[in-house]
Order: C-alpha cells, then structure tokens, then sequence
C-alpha cells in the first residue's frame, strides 16, 4: 500500500493542541453521550485494525519461533530454527539481491522518467491533459490484467515486441524464460504501469512552486537550465523525497505482476522478499519461516519511512 | 552613424528572428516528445484491443500486425465461456461493494467523531490509527490467513473483505478536510438540536463530497483490483473475484488463446477504466494532495 504515504508528511505539532478548551470542566452528563458516539463511530474501524494489524503483528512474533504448519494445524516452539533456515538458504542471498535490483532500478527509473514526462507535461502544449490521463490510466487498472498483457507483448513468437523487432532482423529475446532478460522484463511492466503515478506526484509539486521564484531567477539573469538547478529542483525536494519513500515501500509489495508473469522464476530470477513470503506460506506450508520474512520486510520498510521522517525534519527545502 | 544604427537594428531582427525559430523548434520537440510517451504508454492497451479483436489465424500468424484485420467479437463470447464470468463478476461486484462500502463508510464516520465529537485524548486514538498505515497487508498476512481460517471463513465473502474493511488512509484523506470545515457550521446543527448522525449526514457530508467522492474512488479501484488475498483465501473457481480469475486462463505450457484472454482481460479492464473515464479529477486530485498538502 502507498498508504503509508501519509504518516510523515503529517503535522506533528497539532497533536500538543489542548484537545478542548473545556478540558477540566467536569464531567457532564452530556460527556458520556458524546463519548458514546466517539465509541460507535470510532470503534468499528479500531477493534478491525486490532484484530487485523496489531494483534497479527504480535503473533508474527510468536510464529516465527515454531513450526506451526498449515496443513495439520500444530506447531511447537522450536527457538531459532526458522531464521536458520530462511536465512541460511541457499537461494537466499539471491532473493535479497533480486529485491535490491528490483528496487532500486524501478525507483530510480521511475523518479528520472517521471520527472521528465512531468517537466514535458507541464509546458503549454496542447492535449497535455488528454496524454496526462492516457498515462496515469494503467496506475489504476488492475496488476492482474496489465501482468497478463504483458505476458502477451513479451511473447516470442507472436508478441508485439517480436512484430516490432522481425522486420527489423533483429530476433526477439525470450523474456519470461531467459533467467537474464526476466527482471528486466518486470522491472519494464512495473515502471510502465507506475510512471503515470510519478508523473501526477510531479506536476503537482511543480504547480507548487512560487511562481515569482522563477521570476526572480530570470530578473537576476539566471538561465533555464540556472532556473531548472535552483528553483525547479530544490522546490521538487519534498515531492522527490515522498515519491522514493512510496516507491521503495511499493516496491517491496509487488506480488501480482511476478506472481503471474514468472512465479519467481525462471531458476529464481525473479524471486523477491515478498514472493518468497508468499512460497513459503503457501506452496511450502510453513507459517513459521513466512512469518521470519514478513518481519524482514516489516523491518525494512518501518527503516525507510523513519528514514523519511528524520531526512524531512533536517534536509529537504521547502520552496 | 545611420550605418551603425541600421545594423544594431537588424542585429537585433536576426536575434528576435532567432528567438521565434528556438521558440518553435521547442514546440516542436516538444510535440514529438509528448507523441513518444503517449504511444509507449497507449500501444500496450491498443494491443489488448487489437489481440481481443483479432481472429486466431491473426494472432498466430508468423507476421503479426498491431491492427485486426477482420475485427470481430468471437473472443468475447469464447472467453464468457471459458471460465464462469458470471461469477466472477458477481463475486467481484459482492466484494467490491462490501469491502469499499465499509471502508466508506467507517472512513467518514471515524474521521468525524476524531474531529467533532469530543473525546479524552482523541489525538492519540488518531496516531494510533495513522501507525497502521505502517503495517501493509503482506506483513499480516499469514497470521490473518490462520484467524480467517480459525473462523471457517475460508472461501467466503465475509473472508475476503473482512481483513482488509479497516481504513487508515480514508480516515486520515477525510479528517484533513473535515478540520478546515468552519466550526460554526456544526456548531449550529448542534445547536438547533441536530444529534451527531444528523449533522454528519445533513450537514457535513454535502460539503464535503468532493473528498468522500475521492475516497471512495480510490477504495473502489483498489478493492476490484486486489489480487493476493482474494487468492489466498480463495478456494474454489465459483469464490474466485476478476483478477484472480482471469489469471487462471494462462496456459502453463505457453500454448495460451490470446484473442481470449485479451477479450478477459478486457472484462477486468473495462468496468474501471469507465469510472476512471468519468471521475478521474477526483482520483487524480486524490492521489496529487496526498503529496503535495498531506
């Protein structure tokens, strides 16, 4: 979820507001009534978060130190052996590795392309906004079927990539079973169903820039690319900093597009934290070591967003 | 004298001249350039159109082309028959419709009682909120499979919405609009002997549409795409939602029926690429203030 978005761009400061001026008035009568509804609009919403969040994250604790198995529904306490077996798998290292290259190439390519098409977008051309909706439409369409299109156009033999290529000479790799062209594959699917998400991030933080900023720049003589350097950039700082976050978290959830496209493989090609999590739940059946990766990917991502907190506090500028 | 005068003059012509000629190769550029990422981002979805309209012989022919030749309308019925559509539509209708429905509905009410109803220490029920938009689903997702499953509720509706009904993200998206809502008009509900029901329906939630509009969009597209725990918890092809579904189609040995499954997937695509059609201010501005004004 980019959900998660939210929490640090939060203003902390408001919650020290005295939460009401008549905070030592006694208790009323009319207080319970109040509290009452507070309960019934409120409560619903809670006790799911807590038997849906909290208490799950609790007994990912507890799980991770047994063998409680799916099939016959028994585990016992058996100390460390999970985080022996997960982490001293073979095909371990190489699912970290393949989550740090997914994320890291589909984030870095998603901010520098969305910051392009963003910067294009945002000049006065004409039917900007009909190419502003055409690419922000696979952000919303669903994992499932843009995986499946794409298994389509990666075709070797009747895909479009391989129409495109034939008359050219030029033979068309096989994507989804070259352990090699498989990532790169994912990683094409999931910039291209993302990059309408970076872009609109974008260009709301570029319509938020002053514009007597860039004024000023051009009165002191600056040129577009001075103007591009030091107002353009450093005003994009927070929206830059928030995208990453979001798209390092998303990334790490990215189940459906390899789930369907390569189920991790081929040879564990494509085999990140979170489809591993999935393999061992389901197809292995063990609840322990799923729960020894799920506090992974719990770690990881609770370090990346305090990461956003502390970096937001200290560096970026706000224009 | 003249002589200098006159040059400096069409100097200062050459220049403008050069100007107007930048100014339009800039056009120009940038022209081509919104063409280039509109193509990269469009031709994927023209190809599902083109491969769900195409007859096989098309398809599978050794010279594909992007378009149909003879378009016609056999993949759909052929893919309707292929998998239980029917159901699958229903079951992602039931879904879609109790899951966005509840976080809808607890999204306002929530934010609500967190701005207007006064409650000891409310700030803190709010932080407590807002920390589970740091635990995604994936995380939890083993042990809600086991509370699921403790509750025989596998393979059933109330199984597939239930974990996910919660919302943090709404809450929050409503409660910040809510807080710049002028206090005097609640006040005044109140006043007039309107009980918190009342004010919230009558008075609050006409004002505040737009931002109960944009929640709810954004939790309706989120529901009818979700894909990893309707498969979970799925068991049977009858409980099976649209985007679980129509991954089924793909046939493991590489010899899929692609005119169909791209008439599928166009089943999956359509319902939300309409709602996305006819609201997409309200999605698009969603997603922008979330970033921009948090």
């Amino acid at each position: 979820m980019q959900l998660i978005l939210a929490l640090p761009l939060l203003n902390w400061g408001e919650l020290n507001e005295p939460m009401s001026s008549n905070r030592f008035v006694r208790i009323a009568r009319r207080d319970w009534r109040e509290w009452l509804t507070f309960a019934a609009f409120v409560g619903p919403n809670l006790l799911l978060f807590g038997i849906f969040t909290y208490y799950p994250l609790i007994q990912n604790g507890v799980l991770a130190f047994s063998n409680y198995n799916l099939i016959t529904r028994s585990g016992q306490f058996i100390g460390l052996r999970n985080f022996e077996t997960v982490f001293g798998s073979t095909q371990f290292g190489k699912i970290l590795s393949n989550t740090f290259v997914f994320t890291t190439v589909s984030v870095l390519l998603l901010i520098a392309l969305g910051l392009m098409v963003a910067l294009l977008l945002n000049q006065k051309l004409r039917g900007r906004n009909a190419a502003r909706s055409i690419l922000f439409s696979p952000t919303i369409l669903a994992g499932a079927a843009i995986a499946i299109v794409w298994i389509y156009i990666f075709d070797p033999r009747f895909g479009f990539i391989y129409a495109l290529l034939r008359p050219l000479g030029i033979p068309a790799p096989k994507w989804l079973t070259d352990p090699a062209w498989a990532m790169p594959a994912i990683i094409i699917v999931y910039v291209w169903k993302n990059l309408g998400y970076a872009t609109v991030i974008f260009i709301a933080g570029l319509q938020a820039i002053p514009r007597e900023l860039y004024e000023a720049a051009r009165v002191d003589g600056a040129g577009a690319l001075d103007r591009f350097w030091h107002v353009t950039l450093p005003g994009l700082s927070p929206v830059m900093f928030f995208l990453v976050v979001t798209t390092i978290l998303s990334s790490f959830q990215a189940f459906d597009i390899i789930n369907i496209m390569t189920k991790g493989g081929p040879v564990n090609a494509t085999n990140t934290l979170i489809f591993h999590l999935y393999e061992l739940f389901f197809v292995q059946s063990s609840a322990g070591r799923a729960a020894v990766v799920a506090w992974l990917l719990f770690v990881l991502m609770v370090a990346v967003t305090l990461l956003q907190v502390r970096y937001l506090e200290r560096r970026v500028s706000y224009a | 004298m003249r002589d200098i005068a006159l040059s400096t003059s069409a100097d200062q012509q050459a220049i403008r001249t050069n100007r107007r000629a930048w100014q339009v190769t800039q056009k120009v550029l940038g022209y081509l350039a919104m063409i280039a990422v509109v193509l990269i981002i469009g031709i994927p979805v023209a190809w599902v159109l083109s491969g769900a309209l195409k007859t096989n012989r098309e398809i599978f022919s050794t010279a594909p082309q992007l378009l149909p030749l003879n378009p016609n309308f056999d993949n759909f019925a052929k893919a309707w028959q292929a998998a239980p559509f029917d159901r699958f539509y229903l079951n992602s209708f039931i879904t879609t419709l109790l899951g966005a429905g509840a976080k809808i509905v607890m999204a306002v009410t929530t934010a609500y009682a967190l701005v207007f109803v006064r409650f000891p220490k409310r700030d803190w029920i709010f932080v407590l909120l807002l920390l589970a938009l740091m635990v995604p689903e994936e995380v939890v997702l083993v042990p809600n499979y086991l509370t699921i499953a403790g509750w025989r509720m596998v393979n059933t509706y109330p199984g597939i919405v239930l974990p996910g009904a919660s919302t943090a993200f709404g809450t929050f998206l409503l409660r910040q609009y809510f807080r710049t809502l002028p206090i005097e008009l609640i006040d005044a509900a109140r006043v007039d002997g309107a009980g918190h029901l009342r004010t919230l329906l009558s008075v609050v939630m006409p004002v505040a549409a737009p931002a109960v509009a944009t929640t709810a969009l954004l939790s309706i597209t989120a529901k009818w795409n979700e894909y990893l725990w309707p498969l979970l918890i799925t068991t049977t092809e009858d409980m099976r939602t649209l985007p679980v579904g129509i991954s089924r189609l793909l046939d493991q040995e590489g010899n899929t029926e692609w005119g169909v499954v791209m008439a599928a997937t166009l089943f999956v695509i359509v319902p939300v690429m309409l709602i996305f059609l006819y609201a997409q201010r309200f999605v698009v501005d969603g997603i922008a203030t979330g970033a921009v004004k948090g």
